[in-house]
């Protein structure tokens, strides 16, 4: 027999596969203390499953028929009212025990830290990327999160105001927090904080159409002082660079404008992501891959190779349109 | 239209075979309740080679990162019809033909209370699937044309309104599954009617066999909990094509309702597919185990305190969109609750096993794989009523392994023991007892070599759904052994057909009563007359032929 269980237990450990499952690794308050609750109902459920799994595979093995035996019925037991009353209030017992526990941790990360030091970030989500807006700062970005570390006495907590522009999305990082749904015409308020500078995978945990699966979110968590200068850069206008007109030029007249924003341009879009500060983040396409010239080019010729169905279309450009509109962008750094 | 299937009963008698064409007459006109309930098990097994090979495609497509065996349209068309198809199309089916088929007999009576409406309600099921199915070759699904639906089998809104599914893929799936859950409806009306009157002389409520109490409450949910699904659906398709926004988000409409809606339907459907497990669990354990069951009374009373919490549990699968603290307060303390009477049958079923004589056949094999397999699937469903745990866990492939331990290791491993302790009873016919074996270890080893893996992969951070991944995440590993595990199972599948093939037309002879069973339907011929029974037993007991056979110690005595 298979014991799950086990099997959880086993991955757990790192020397196993050389890889500490997500939520088990937290790296923030938040995932921290759902992981002990993780921990109490998967020690109760193990223990549960070993003395009932042991019993019967006992029962099995000692009661089976042997060819000895006597052709006879063994005895009947129709029951008993004292056994049968002692394993429903065993159960009722350990579940009211569980329950207690689930609705004080409910209640206790539900309720967002003190606010004296947080962070705002509106999240939106789009069929099939996010939109990170600073409303502090006056910018959004797009699939790449970053904030703060939470350390020592200086906690910053990040609070998120969740929205999405069309259907539901859920945002997930699992060595953050747990998942919070977005939901159109709905406000939802998550609050996650990060103990650990790194960055952190999560992706869209609630199936939203054809490419739910290439939706990743990247969190990266940066020291108080490269925040600032991250933001300081990010709430700089597009930089201009008189090499690239012709890119610039193509980018405003052939509809690229129309979906997306170069801040300090006049391409003002909104349907698509941020292009302002592009060159500044790590990934393309909601972090499929990596942001680079060959990528950037493959990318615009045909979104549709390695994202069918996405809402970024063909527009069928020349090759020299593309490289010039490439070139463009590399500047926006 | 009775007149025809009882000139048939006595073919088996005679050398006079009609021929085939009247045969098959015979067969879609009748309404004996033993001829439905086999049609609704071999509509079921149909359904289910079509929702395995959607599902072992969906393995294969996962055996490595960004796999590009069907496209993403495919992927998402493959999962929104295994759900669909496995919960529609092969439980349901399954669960309303052994109840068409056995609890007539078991309670001693010659058909359900209305034989005609039985017939309606197995023809909409099965034109409900072809509905679903005509999807392939003349819907439109999210991109694409000429496509199945794709929105999920629980088809969130507002997936499913026009602005992003386009063409008509979405109704083929609210069509479908509605016509069948109006057939679904009235076998529910039947059962009830039949069970609360027509019980043979003697035979108190609480005297039938607890596959019937538990049939009981079953039809009992099926009625609270359909009506409202074709509710919303109702309501979706006026969305979809009357201007309505129920659900229209951009006018008003609420994403949140359908999710209350559908999984106040949701939510008891699960409890609707494992009752009937329950059921058939209830009669091969004490059977197989020479013994009475253990405690019949408060199986019954822990059958109907499911029926009522679960009713009043759907938001547990709600618990990340943001409700308040004190709904998911309740909505999980309710679910804990469930545990209780669910540990009762448990606690129950192995008290039945200590002290009896336990022969190891095929049913009593897949009963104890139930044992096992539904506890774990219980344990993980505890876990994920753990408000915290299912923020992390839910809608992860952690989710898809606990659901598939408690339909797939609990209803089919349930229902495949039904099958095998059936068998004989409606054919005449044993199935191989060596196949039967290597059907129950491939299956066993197989499921859990393809759903041990993801609570890994979940807690691993898989959300379900996703038609690829990428690379360097560790996951590959698990969906591979997740693939092997499908592999297997295709192949215990196979040992299956081939086992009923084969003992179909070979098969040991059965006689009436091959297992040495207590029930009433055992005291019949295998397979029964159209009349079912010609004399029927004095009921005294919850076992009339235990008291039969042991006249020097009857049930009525200890009863």
């Amino acid at each position: 027999m298979l014991l799950v269980p086990g099997l959880v237990l086993c991955a757990t450990s790192e020397s196993t596969w050389g890889q500490i499952p997500e939520m088990f690794d937290p790296a923030g308050p938040n995932a921290e203390s759902v992981r002990s609750v993780f921990w109490l109902v998967l020690a109760v459920c193990t223990v549960i499953f070993i003395v009932v799994g042991g019993t019967i595979l006992a029962f099995v093995i000692r009661f089976r028929e042997r060819t000895i035996d006597a052709e006879t019925e063994p005895p009947q037991f129709y029951g008993s009212q004292p056994i049968e009353l002692a394993w429903t209030l065993a159960p009722a017992l350990t579940v009211l025990m569980l329950a207690l526990v689930v609705i004080r941790s409910v209640i206790e990360l539900r309720t967002a830290p003190p606010m004296q030091h947080d962070q705002r970030v509106r999240v939106v989500g789009h069929q099939w990327w996010w939109e990170f807006e600073y409303p502090d700062y006056g910018f959004s970005t797009a699939n790449e999160l970053v904030i703060p570390v939470s350390e020592g006495d200086q906690r910053r907590s990040i609070h998120l105001q969740l929205e999405s522009a069309d259907v539901i999305h859920s945002f997930w990082v699992p060595r953050l927090a747990g998942k919070t749904d977005l939901i159109p015409a709905k406000t939802n308020e998550m609050w996650l904080a990060a103990d650990q500078e790194g960055t952190y995978f999560g992706r869209c945990a609630e199936y939203c159409g054809t490419q739910h699966a290439k939706m990743l979110i990247r969190v990266d968590v940066v020291s108080e002082a490269a925040f600032v200068q991250w933001v300081e850069q990010q709430k700089k206008p597009a930089a201009w660079n008189q090499a690239v007109q012709t890119g610039h030029d193509r980018f405003m007249e052939l509809a690229c404008a129309n979906c997306h924003t170069i801040r300090g341009t006049d391409a003002r879009g909104r349907f698509g992501p941020d292009l302002t500060h592009l060159m500044s983040r790590h990934a393309l396409a909601s972090g499929i891959m990596e942001n680079t010239q060959a990528n950037l080019t493959r990318w615009i010729k045909n979104p549709n190779l390695d994202k069918a169905g996405c809402r970024m279309p063909n527009m069928r450009l020349s090759d020299e349109d593309v490289q010039a509109i490439v070139d463009y962008l590399l500047t926006l750094r | 239209m009775t007149a025809a299937p009882q000139s048939h009963a006595h073919d088996s008698d005679s050398s006079f075979r009609p021929p085939l064409t009247a045969r098959l007459h015979d067969w879609v006109t009748t309404v004996d309740h033993k001829r439905i309930g086999l049609m609704y098990v071999i509509m079921s097994l149909l359904f289910l080679v079509v929702g395995g090979i959607e599902a072992m495609l969906i393995r294969f497509q996962l055996w490595t990162a960004n796999n590009t065996l069907v496209s993403a349209d495919t992927f998402n068309q493959l999962f929104t019809m295994h759900g669909t198809t496995m919960i529609f199309f092969v439980v349901m089916p399954m669960i309303a033909g052994f109840a068409n088929y056995l609890v007539p007999l078991m309670i001693g009576c010659r058909d359900v209370a209305f034989p005609r409406l039985n017939a309606l309600g197995f023809w909409l099921s099965l034109f409900g699937g072809c509905i679903l199915y005509l999807s392939y070759f003349t819907g439109k699904g999210l991109y694409g044309g000429g496509a199945a639906p794709d929105v999920g089998w629980f088809a969130y809104a507002p997936l499913t309104s026009p602005a992003y599914a386009r063409g008509g893929s979405v109704d083929y799936w609210i069509l479908g599954t509605m016509v069948s859950g109006i057939g679904g409806i009235t076998f529910a009306v039947n059962l009830i009617a039949t069970i609360v009157t027509m019980r043979a002389p003697g035979m108190r409520l609480g005297q039938v066999p607890l596959f019937v109490w538990m049939m009981l409450i079953d039809a009992w949910l099926i009625l609270f909990a359909f009506p409202p699904l074709t509710a919303a659906q109702v309501m979706l398709l006026m969305d979809r094509h009357l201007g309505a926004h129920f659900f229209d988000t951009q006018a008003g409409g609420s994403a949140v309702l359908w999710q209350h809606l559908f999984w106040f339907f949701g939510h008891p459907e699960v409890y609707i597919m494992a009752l009937p497990a329950f059921g058939i669990i209830s009669e091969v354990v004490p059977v197989f185990s020479r013994k009475v069951i253990f405690g019949y009374t408060s199986m019954a009373m822990a059958t109907a305190a499911i029926g009522f919490i679960s009713m009043g549990v759907w938001a547990h699968h709600m618990f990340t969109v943001g409700m308040s603290d004190a709904l998911d307060a309740i909505f999980s303390a309710a679910s804990f609750l469930i545990a209780v009477p669910t540990g009762i049958k448990i606690f129950n079923w192995t008290a039945t096993l200590y002290g009896g004589r336990l022969r190891l056949k095929t049913p009593m094999l897949f009963a104890l794989g139930f044992l096992t397999m539904f506890l774990i699937g219980g344990l993980t469903g505890i876990m994920l009523a753990a408000v915290p745990v299912d923020w992390q866990v839910s809608d992860s492939y952690f989710l898809v392994a606990h659901f598939h331990y408690v339909l797939f290791g609990g209803s089919l491993f349930a229902l495949m023991a039904g099958f095998y302790y059936w068998f004989p009873k409606a054919t005449g016919r044993m199935l191989g007892e060596e196949l039967g074996r290597l059907h129950f270890w491939l299956l066993f080893v197989g499921f859990n070599v393809l759903f041990g893996p993801m609570h890994v992969s979940g807690v691993l951070g898989m959300p379900r759904r996703v038609y690829t991944y990428q690379p360097g995440q560790g996951w590959e590993v698990w969906n591979q052994l997740s693939t092997i595990g499908g592999v297997i199972m295709g192949i215990g599948f196979l040992c299956f057909f081939g086992n009923v093939m084969h003992s179909l037309f070979r098969g040991k002879s059965a006689g009436s009563d091959p297992w040495d069973a207590w029930t009433l339907e055992w005291a019949t011929t295998s397979p029964p007359a159209v009349y079912n029974f010609e004399v029927v037993p004095e009921v005294r007991s919850r076992r009339p032929l235990w008291d039969l056979k042991h006249p020097e110690d009857p049930d009525w005595k200890h009863e």
